[in-house]
């Protein structure tokens, strides 16, 4: 099975955040790492590859800082890497993305293509959905679980409230991996050292120019909310302090 | 108090110094530790149980003789192997001096002196941690003077019979394999390296109880009585004293690099517990000046260690290092280490002696490192020595 795991780097979720000049997003020096759920579609990827065989491809769309992503991935055992390396890929939406994704692999074959569910920072959860689009194929979300089947793949998909859904799928198909499919191994010094001579192809962005539109994505203003504290005291007899407070409950603060 | 959870300490951009792939190793270090180590170390080292279960994901990892070639080991930078030995200290001595033993005090020397048949019997193995091993050199009566060691080995038709004591001997009754220094009585009193399967009759290793430091890793005494070994159990290129000193020069080296990661560990506690703690007028204990200055004493000392050792580092990857910069490295770093756990258990107060916090166990495993692997005062007289040409041990 030929994979292809689409990974992001985002800032680092324990990291202080402080907002850029035109408080339009955070600042640029963070501390960065992969994206939470794109980590467990490298690592299911790399253990479908050990059971069934195939290669693991990993791809990023970010600036040169972004390549720490997949370097990381080629240590933990993917066999290549494809790096959109941009600064404009920097708050470019989803549709954009999956067109920049989708120009960069068109020679490839795939039978498989990974995403995480969202990513740490947007939360769009839409990129891979898009690909499937752009690229014609079938595509499931929230993926807790993938055996390979006669006829293609059997995936586990996490629905609300503990239920979950079983779906057959062809290939070539797109999935959405959720965190907590399965436990991350960490990069070992010889995969490190292996990682160096791994294969990183490069693309510009004059490549994927022509697929990519105008930015669909902007953000106007960020701010860190204000804390507001209020204090009201109902007075009255008991039973009418209930009422008011069971009222205000239900009607202004809505949690009944 | 909210739990404190380790940010890492990087004042000077020292990041920067790093290559990429050095910093993916000390980052995957820090999260292996941060998972693995940290959320078991205080029971640890309330028990004085070494946490075996993480011999083989360490292996696994390849942080056994990370910096040899061949033998399945990694080949790493000596700046790699001292970034994964900066973030074990991070999280516990104990565990580093395992790491330390295991791979530059019994794999080194089997590398470094042992025959073609020794290292791939023996490099594999102890590797994959299927085998562990110690290091024996000091003696009850001989700690910063090894020359003096009584411990004989004698010749008798093809096989060596050793007899003597060892003391303080970290991972001694764990240890399936020990390296023994010991006197050649045939080869006028020249010491030599045997290696010595802990199986055979006449071996004995007897824990260290008691013991207030270094908790979480076992120390123990040797007894050899009449151990007959093969001849080709003798490291064939070990070659006097000069020989056990080159392992300890490997592994004074890494703990110039945990230094590092055991002030880092404290200051950071530090740091983030002095912004929560508030006394006086409801404000931080942070907002104080002389709580201030103990913070910016151990920046400061934190990041010139870091630039000591990376610098030692670099000239050991470039084959330039001597001895007597790793004297310096391990000598000021370790002490350095002690002085940020002392201030950061002063900046912490009455928690700061309980094992919520790491602090009290990191200054108790220092006291430790200060003395072992030459003494702090060795090491003075090493650079000592170093700059007049005079010996004055
Ligand atoms: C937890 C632990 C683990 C250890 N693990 C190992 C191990 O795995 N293998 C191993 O072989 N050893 C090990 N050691 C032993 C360690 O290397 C020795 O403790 C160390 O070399 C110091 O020797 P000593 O304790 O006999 O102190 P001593 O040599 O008696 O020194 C006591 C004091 O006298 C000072 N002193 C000695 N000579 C001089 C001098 N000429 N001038 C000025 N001051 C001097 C010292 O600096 C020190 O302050 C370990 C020790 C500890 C505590």
């Amino acid at each position: 099975m030929k994979i292809l795991v689409c990974m992001k780097q985002v800032p680092q979720k324990d990291a202080p955040l402080e907002l850029n000049e035109t408080g339009t997003w955070i600042r640029e020096d963070v501390s960065y790492e992969v994206n939470e759920p794109d980590a467990y579609a490298l690592e299911e990827a790399l253990r479908q590859k050990e059971k069934h065989g195939g290669e693991v491809v990993v791809i990023t769309a970010g600036p040169a800082r972004a390549a720490q992503v997949l370097r990381e991935a080629l240590a933990k055992g993917a066999d290549r890497a494809i790096h959109l390396e941009d600064h404009a890929f920097v708050g470019l939406d989803p549709f954009n993305t999956a067109q920049a994704f989708f120009a960069a692999i068109k020679d490839e074959k795939f039978d498989l293509i990974f995403t995480g569910l969202q990513s740490d920072d947007y939360g769009y959860a839409q990129t891979g959905v898009i690909l499937a689009e752009l690229l014609g194929w079938p595509h499931a979300t929230i993926i807790m679980q993938i055996e390979k089947s006669d006829s293609g793949i059997r995936v586990k998909r996490e629905l609300e409230a503990g239920y979950f859904q079983f779906v057959d799928i062809p290939l070539p198909a797109v999935l959405t991996i959720q965190s907590g499919i399965n436990k991350l191994r960490y990069a070992t010094l010889i995969g490190i050292k292996q990682a160096k001579n791994k294969p990183l192809r490069k693309v510009i962005m004059p490549e994927v120019q022509s697929a990519i539109g105008g930015n669909l994505q902007k953000i106007e203003r960020l701010y860190v909310p204000q804390k507001a504290k209020n204090t009201e005291i109902i007075e009255g007899p008991p039973g009418e302090v209930a009422k008011k407070l069971v009222d205000k409950l239900r009607n202004e603060v809505r949690v009944l | 108090m909210p739990a404190i959870k380790f940010r890492g300490v990087d004042f000077l951009e020292f990041d920067a110094l790093l290559s990429d792939d050095e910093r993916l190793v000390r980052d995957t270090t820090r999260k292996f530790i941060e998972e693995n180590l940290v959320p078991i170390i205080e029971e640890c080292n309330r028990a004085g149980r070494f946490p075996r279960e993480l011999v083989q994901p360490m292996a696994e990892l390849g942080y056994f003789g990370a910096s040899l070639k061949g033998y399945g080991c990694a080949g790493m930078s000596n700046v790699e192997y001292g970034l994964v030995m900066q973030e074990l200290e991070r999280g516990d001595s104990g565990v580093r001096s395992f790491v330390s033993v295991q791979s530059a005090l019994v794999m080194y020397p089997i590398y470094a002196f042992g025959s073609e048949e020794q290292k791939s019997l023996w490099l594999p193995a102890l590797q994959k941690g299927e085998k562990l091993g110690c290091f024996g050199l000091t003696e009850p009566d001989f700690g910063s003077n090894p020359g003096g060691m009584r411990t004989r080995a004698r010749k008798v038709d093809k096989r060596y019979v050793l007899n003597g004591e060892k003391m303080w001997i970290t991972s001694g009754s764990i240890a399936d394999v020990a390296i023994i220094w010991a006197k050649v009585e045939d080869e006028n009193d020249k010491v030599r390296g045997f290696i010595v399967e802990t199986d055979r009759p006449g071996f004995k290793a007897d824990d260290v109880h008691g013991k207030w430091s270094l908790r979480a890793s076992v120390t123990s005494g040797l007894s050899l009585q009449d151990v007959h070994v093969p001849e080709c159990n003798l490291l064939p290129a070990s070659s006097g004293l000069r020989s056990p000193l080159m392992c300890l020069n490997q592994a004074r080296y890494g703990i110039a690099w945990g230094g590092v990661g055991a002030a880092m560990a404290c200051y950071d506690c530090a740091l983030q517990y002095s912004l929560l703690r508030k006394q006086f007028r409801d404000q931080p204990i942070a907002s104080h000046q002389l709580v201030q200055e103990k913070l910016a004493w151990m920046i400061t000392e934190i990041t010139k260690a870091q630039l000591l050792v990376l610098q030692v580092g670099r000239l050991k990857d470039a084959d330039k290092v001597e001895h007597q910069h790793i004297s310096m490295a391990k000598r000021n770093n370790v002490w350095m280490a002690l002085e940020c756990a002392r201030m950061a258990r002063d900046i912490l107060g009455a928690n700061g002696i309980a094992d919520d916090y790491p602090i009290m166990r990191h200054l108790m495993n220092l006291e430790s490192v200060k003395t072992y692997e030459g003494t702090h005062d060795i090491h003075t007289l090493i650079l000592g020595s170093s700059v007049t040409g005079i010996d004055a041990f």
